[in-house]
């Protein structure tokens, strides 16, 4: 597995442990009340395990995966899926604590786009490597 | 593939099953207002769904086909990978029965905190036992 690949996947494994953590004590709440303060957790168990677990685990092991190029760089451009991995992570931590702390429409706006750059980046990077058996392609 | 991913996999494909089931009986308006609890199987629905169908399957297949731990243990702790399915199952059944009873009797949180449980240490314990599975060559 190569190095980003190991980064994507541990980030996603550190959201799921984290999602699953928040989920537990919405959980907790839904049968003894802790706190109505709790529900403002609710977006960030969705981002955490929607973005955060999934699209980090589908980045990563597509990442590793996919038909690789001909020629180097075998995998494509690493700074392409480098800034993919900070573009999609600044995005999910910005929308989740903007929702937990501040409720700030601005923010979690600033994240979503981040997110979306981090698609389409990804898009961009794995467009290529989707190709037949037998049939390299250079970028 | 080894039996614990066919496990993981198999059952995964139950809860896929499952929750399209669970998914249009919620869409039944007759349903809806013959049975009183039915407002607390949305959240079920959806956690049969992304818990039982799509993060089983993930468990399964990396289980499978994630780089081997070394040569001797290639997979890691099989007992490890035996009580993170019966944790995630037994926490989703205990959540099909926690969800509708604390709304009908809100008196009656056990399996709702049960649930909570056993799919915390589900989910933990994935994330544990894979950790050092994710790895260069």
């Amino acid at each position: 597995m190569p190095s980003l690949s190991v980064w994507f996947v541990r980030t996603a494994l550190i959201y799921f442990a984290s999602g699953f953590t928040v989920g537990a004590l919405l959980l907790i709440h839904k049968g003894v009340p802790l706190s109505p303060l709790i529900w403002r957790l609710l977006p960030a168990h969705i981002e955490w395990l929607f973005a955060g677990w999934m699209l980090n685990l589908v980045f990563g092991v597509a990442y590793w995966m996919l038909p690789r190029h001909g020629i180097e760089p075998i995998r494509g451009r690493l700074w392409l899926v480098r800034s993919v991995f900070i573009l999609l992570n600044t995005g999910i931590l910005t929308v989740s604590f903007s929702e937990i702390f501040f409720r700030e429409i601005t923010f979690i706006v600033i994240g979503r786009l981040m997110e979306a750059a981090s698609a389409i980046g990804f898009a961009i990077h794995a467009w290529p490597r989707i190709y037949p058996f037998g049939q390299y392609q250079v970028r | 593939m080894p039996t614990l991913s066919r496990w993981f996999i198999k059952t995964g494909l139950v809860y896929f099953v499952t929750s399209f089931v669970l998914g249009i009986v919620l869409k039944i308006p007759s349903a809806s207002e013959s049975w009183i609890f039915m407002p607390a199987m949305t959240p079920v629905y959806f956690h049969l769904f992304m818990i039982g169908w799509i993060t089983q399957i993930i468990v399964g297949v990396s289980w499978w086909m994630f780089p081997a731990m070394s040569r001797e243990n290639p997979r890691g702790s099989e007992r490890a990978g035996w009580f993170v399915y019966f944790c995630i199952n037994a926490g989703l059944l205990t959540r099909a029965i926690g969800e509708p009873l604390v709304y009908v009797y809100p008196d009656e949180p056990i399996p709702l905190l049960v649930s909570a449980g056993l799919l915390w240490l589900g989910g933990i314990g994935y994330a544990a036992s894979i950790w050092k599975r994710v790895k260069g060559k």
